[in-house]
């Protein structure tokens, strides 16, 4: 059976509304399995480690799927635009358009079990890991039906059980939280891998390399992957970082660049990831002075990528960077339309089945938006929830001490 | 000392202010401006009237998320007027050692919401910098400017209001403006000061609140709360944005004859005592409102402070209307905020004591 990437609605959605790419064309499934080779746009550089090669195998599912996922990702993020400007978002709203490619690559090395760590830019990360387009649209209306139950928002979603583990507001705080998941995870000896995110911005946050020198120190299998797309805000990295080559800061790290709006390259640069963090060498007891030399397990990433929008809703993005630059990216990198190529080239579907793919992919994502919208606002109980462990018997005072008190549930 | 005197309401827009007795006695000279214009205005002469002023922080180039910083760097150079990286504790720390070199350090952080990586900095290096080196050294010249509060839609991490954290640190000056002609004279104010202190401006108000400003060199005095309305049936005490709120809450207490004095407290440390004293003799009952969580809120501080010295005096006890005990919320930030409503519930449960 062939292992397609499937972002499923919700189970009130009618189960043929799960699509699988396979059927719509007229190769038979074994096809859909042979492996074809693609080559990345660019080749891997390496710091301090031989980077793996350019030639990355696939199938047509996973063509087909990532240019679905993709498709689904861009069109979600392109309706938040939509539902923040018709306010039916509040707060602050980071858009992933443009950076599809690293979420969906990542997705494509991994599996459910390891785990994923990012900042605030985080709904496309979320669809990957599996969760549902409505989920996502009622956690960004405030509903209660929401992946953080409404009470997080955009910048917080979170899926424990694919290992997400969010969403979080603090740029740069997230990594040691990440460092620490891996820490629990080679404690487990699960093999499995923590892939902590974070951006340009974020890089030059102390934490980070305090972060970093406790998972060399310690071999935990945390991969960091910066997502360089250029700006921290407002700020360009080249005013930001004396040394924007991001996949280096980590000196005594190793680390990889990537061409993050190619999502095979993507793809290679996790899969390679994962194995080098996992690399248990037989020697792991031997206390030596350069056993470090022998398994270093940490690695970092540098995804090369570009935002179309803003930081967030609240910037237009172009008081820092010229339309052009950003109509230069779209038409020569766009990880979507790369894709459209390969499958195109490969002679897997026509222009027009890409065409209906998308629309199919609109579709759903209109009907995932309508139940949204349907969907109630949490109880205004919970503004209490979840503040302490239930049952926790705090006493919590209202507007004024002695009028309203209650006891926190 | 004695109660500071009325000013006459002078401004309009969604929010109204009135205006400090010191400025009112000199002739009108302002023009309408809003609140991020007046910081503005106020870092344009602090700039021009020092030359080792340097404003920087993170994206401030290009105006600021703010617009706070609008025309600096075009004006005085990328020298004085920089974008830092996104790094708040290091931001701090740099601060401060500019600061240490007799230079004045005017340092932004993009939200108050982010600078607990700086926490550490403020409160270990600048604060006790002047104390721990006996008066060798000092970083008077830091100030740190903040936008706080709640904005409507901020949720977790783009409304807070950390204002308690940092008046628990002698040797630190903390100030509230509550509206553009007040942040102008205050913000000049801090960055003359020969203290390190903490400026947080109410990011709600930076469009909303318009008001008439002097456009030259003017400075408030720190550590005195102005009495913005007399009262005699009760104090109530605020800073910043709240202060609307308690003012549209005395007028409605007004409608059932409740005689409302209201002070803008202004510095929160150190606290003008003797003013916010001297009207709680005068009408025997306190209320402090205040945007952050009640527990350990700086109501807290005020609530006790006076109970130690009016206690024979007053009539009820002292009222809180303040954020709940939870994290700023998202969706229910009309819940979690310390309304109008619940302001006037608690003057007329409190006069009827």
């Amino acid at each position: 059976m062939a292992a397609v990437r499937r972002l499923s609605l919700s189970s009130s959605a009618a189960p043929l509304r799960r699509l699988l790419i396979l059927r719509p064309f007229s190769s038979s499934s074994a096809d859909d399995q042979r492996v074809l080779t693609v080559e990345t746009s660019l080749p891997f550089i390496g710091h301090k480690i031989d980077p793996p090669s350019r030639s990355v195998d696939t199938t047509p599912n996973e063509l087909l799927s990532f240019f679905r996922d993709m498709s689904m990702m861009r069109r979600m993020e392109i309706a938040a635009d939509s539902l923040y400007k018709a306010k039916l978002i509040r707060g602050f709203c980071h858009l992933y358009d443009g950076q599809e490619a690293v979420a969906v690559g990542m997705e494509a090395a991994i599996t459910k079990r390891d785990a994923i760590i990012t900042a605030y830019r985080d709904h496309c990360i979320y669809l990957g890991r599996g969760g549902s387009l409505v989920e996502s649209f009622t956690e960004l209306m405030g509903r209660r039906s929401g992946c953080s139950r409404g009470k997080g928002g955009s910048m917080h979603f979170y899926k424990k059980d694919s290992g997400f583990y969010g969403g979080h507001g603090i740029v740069g705080a997230q990594v040691p939280l990440g460092c620490g998941v891996a820490f629990a995870q080679k404690y487990s000896k699960d093999e499995n891998v923590t892939f902590a995110m974070y951006g340009d911005g974020a890089a030059n946050q102390g934490q980070l390399f305090e972060a970093l020198n406790i998972s060399a120190l310690w071999d935990l299998p945390v991969i960091l992957v910066c997502e360089n797309n250029h700006y921290g805000m407002g700020t360009a990295e080249w005013r930001a970082a004396k040394s924007p080559a991001y996949y280096k800061r980590g000196d005594y790290v190793p680390g990889l660049k990537v061409d993050g709006m190619d999502a095979f390259a993507v793809k290679q640069a996790c899969k390679f990831a994962k194995d080098y963090a996992l690399k248990n060498g037989p020697l792991v007891l031997v206390q030596s002075y350069d056993f470090f030399e022998h398994y270093k397990m940490v690695l970092i990433l540098e995804m090369d990528t570009y935002r179309y929008h803003g930081h967030s809703m609240s910037d237009p993005g172009s008081t820092y960077r010229t339309r052009d630059e950003i109509s230069g990216v779209r038409q020569e990198r766009d990880p979507i339309e790369r894709i459209r190529k390969l499958i195109l080239s490969h002679e897997l579907a026509t222009a027009a089945e890409l065409k209906d793919i998308e629309k199919v992919v609109r579709k759903e994502v209109d009907e995932a938006i309508a139940q949204a919208k349907e969907t109630p606002m949490p109880d205004p109980s919970e503004l209490f929830t979840n503040v302490y462990v239930k049952g926790f018997g705090v006493e919590a005072f209202g507007a004024d001490r002695k009028e309203v008190k209650a006891f926190l549930p | 000392m004695a109660l500071r005197g009325l000013g006459r309401r002078i401004s309009i827009g969604k929010r109204c202010f009135s205006s400090a007795s010191e400025v009112e006695k000199r002739p009108r000279d302002g023009k309408q401006i809003n609140l991020f214009s007046a910081i503005n205005q106020a870092l344009h002469i602090a700039l021009e009237t020092d030359s080792r002023a340097y404003v920087f922080g993170e994206d401030v180039g290009f105006g600021g998320v703010f617009r706070c910083t609008t025309g600096l760097a075009d004006r005085f150079g990328r020298n004085r007027v920089f974008n830092t990286p996104l790094c708040e504790q290091g931001i701090a720390g740099f601060a401060i050692g500019l600061a240490a070199m007799g230079n004045r350090a005017i340092a932004e952080i993009q939200f108050a919401d982010y600078i607990y990586p700086a926490f550490d900095q403020i409160v270990n290096e600048a604060a006790k910098f002047r104390y721990r080196s006996g008066n060798q050294f000092n970083c008077g010249g830091l100030t740190i400017r903040s936008p706080y509060g709640a904005v409507g839609h901020g949720g977790h991490y783009h409304s807070q209001s950390p204002e308690a954290f940092f008046c628990h640190v002698p040797g630190l000056k903390v100030v509230i403006p509550r509206s553009p002609q007040q942040a102008k004279g205050l913000l000049l104010a801090c960055i003359r000061d020969p203290n390190p202190v903490v400026f947080f401006e109410p990011k709600w108000l930076y469009r909303l609140a318009v008001e008439e400003v002097p456009e030259r060199d003017y400075m408030l005095p720190l550590s005195q709360a102005e009495v913005i309305r007399q009262g005699s049936d009760i104090t109530l005490v605020g800073w910043g944005a709240q202060l609307s709120v308690l003012e549209r809450a005395c007028d409605e207490a007004a409608k059932d004859g409740i005689s409302c004095e209201l002070i803008d407290l202004r510095t929160l440390i150190p606290w003008d005592k003797e003013t916010v004293e001297a009207s709680v003799r005068k009408t025997g009952r306190l209320l402090v409102s205040h945007e952050a969580p009640v527990t350990g809120g700086f109501g807290a501080e005020i609530s006790a402070s006076i109970a130690e010295r009016c206690f024979l005096r007053l009539e009820a006890p002292v009222a809180r209307i303040c954020g709940l005990d939870t994290p700023f919320p998202l969706v229910y930030e009309p819940f979690y905020m310390p309304t109008k409503n619940k302001v006037l519930d608690a003057i007329k449960a409190t006069v009827n004591y």
